[in-house]
């Protein structure tokens, strides 16, 4: 094999690999950027207690409690976490429809617990 | 879970006593557990003197719910008034039931543990009217979910136990002094333990608070890990579930399993996902304690093991 040859090879092989890094850096940017949204429980309120998303867009909630132990339920998406203070429980889920829906406290934590909930509106 | 969505959330109150129900009418209504329908006061002077409740062996009890005592708000103008009169409605029953049961939210919740205890007080001297002494009683969340079931235990005792009574084996299940709606490990078990101790064709009713089985999670109409609950009943043959917390008639199968909620002494709540928020149907002056009542429960005899008269009866209504 002469030198020309593998040198051939190479600026082949290299031209794939760079084709083979722009591919995967155009599926990179197709990839919609994961949201983290803070959301903050307190008796008997959840703040924000609207959350806006997007269909197909993963977001991560980061939920904590700033007084007593609490549950964020998301039934139409088959997600829930404890809130609980000084901690920071993480839910992430891909909403795969759109519309206003439900979330609540499924943890009774007092007086104001049936009225605590909030939407998640996705569009 | 094996949910039958064909009978899911509708009411299928009828005028009819029982025994105008004809028998085409009588397999439909037994495919959703085997229940025959009445409502009214004559609707149960009817049955009453059409002989079934009355016939030998047979027997029968009441089950009231959601009474929400020491609740002050617009939606019951006669909060303070509403257990009354549905003590004096079972109390003027032409025939006394076998026992009563209350299916939970005794009280309405506060969040002071001295103002609880005073309406567990106030409720239990109120019902202490009732002619029949037989009373079981269980915990909604709003009597328990915020100690733990400690000041209703102080009242009535435990909070999940079992009954028999004339061949039925009766099972009460606490799924509130968890403030996270679940039953629990420990107490699955202690019902997986008596529920061995049962042949697989023993009649069997459960009363519990929360529906065991998703009748609306969006508005916490749920237990977390009911379905645990009916996975274990499932086995066998006759079971039947009584249930309380949402205000209103519900009538449900899960595989063979037939629950059946009953309506409030308080104020009524919307059906399942029927408006944006479960906020309480506001009161008709024109039509005071609409959608509030109790019932009275008729196990038919063997070998219908599965079917119940149930008699839906007015509260606050004139006797007719």
């Amino acid at each position: 094999m002469s030198v020309n040859k593998i040198d051939k090879k190479r600026r082949l092989l290299l031209a794939a690999c760079t084709a083979g890094g722009l591919g995967a850096m155009a599926i990179a940017v197709a990839q919609p950027k994961e949201r983290v949204i803070k959301v903050t429980a307190k008796r008997f309120d959840f703040s924000p207690n609207v959350i806006p998303l997007k269909k197909g867009v993963p977001v991560t909630l980061a939920l904590t409690s700033l007084d007593i132990p609490m549950g964020f339920n998301a039934p139409d998406f088959g997600v829930r976490a404890d809130m609980l203070p000084g901690k920071v429980a993480k839910l992430r889920f891909i909403p795969d429809k759109t519309g206003e829906f439900t979330f609540y406290c499924d943890i009774f934590c007092g007086s104001g617990h049936e009225s605590m909930s909030g939407s998640l509106v996705v569009t | 879970m094996g949910n039958d969505s064909n009978n899911d959330t509708n009411n299928y109150t009828s005028t009819e006593t029982h025994n105008d129900i004809d028998r085409r009418k009588f397999l439909r209504l037994a495919g959703l557990g085997g229940v025959i329908f009445a409502s009214g006061l004559s609707g149960w002077a009817a049955a009453a003197d059409g002989g079934g409740v009355a016939a030998a062996e047979d027997f029968f009890f009441v089950q009231l719910s959601d009474s929400h005592w020491g609740f002050e708000g617009d939606v019951n103008p006669d909060a303070k008034g509403t257990l009354k009169k549905a003590v004096e409605t079972v109390n003027s029953l032409e025939q006394l039931p076998d026992f009563i049961v209350f299916t939970g939210d005794l009280t309405h919740t506060t969040d002071d543990p001295r103002e609880r205890r005073q309406r567990l007080a106030q409720f239990k001297q109120i019902v202490s009217a009732l002619k029949v002494k037989t009373v079981h009683f269980m915990p909604g969340e709003h009597d328990a979910a915020l100690d733990n079931g400690k000041a209703y235990q102080e009242f009535f005792g435990k909070t999940h136990y079992t009954f028999d009574h004339k061949g039925v084996h009766f099972i009460v299940l606490d799924n509130v002094s968890d403030p996270a709606a679940r039953i629990g490990d420990e107490q699955l078990a202690w019902l997986a333990a008596d529920l061995q101790q049962q042949p697989a064709d023993a009649r069997i009713v459960v009363f519990t608070h929360r529906p065991l089985f998703d009748l609306y999670p969006q508005w916490d109409w749920a237990t977390r890990d009911g379905a645990k609950a009916v996975e274990l009943l499932m086995p066998h043959a006759n079971v039947t579930v009584f249930y309380g917390h949402i205000h209103q008639e519900n009538h449900h199968m899960t595989g063979h399993i037939a629950h059946h909620s009953a309506k409030s002494l308080i104020f009524p709540l919307p059906a399942p996902g029927s408006q944006a928020k479960r906020t309480p149907l506001p009161w008709d002056a024109a039509h005071p304690y609409q959608g509030l009542g109790v019932r009275t429960v008729k196990p038919e005899p063997r070998p219908r093991n599965t079917e119940y008269t149930l008699t839906e009866l007015a509260v606050g209504a004139a006797k007719s």
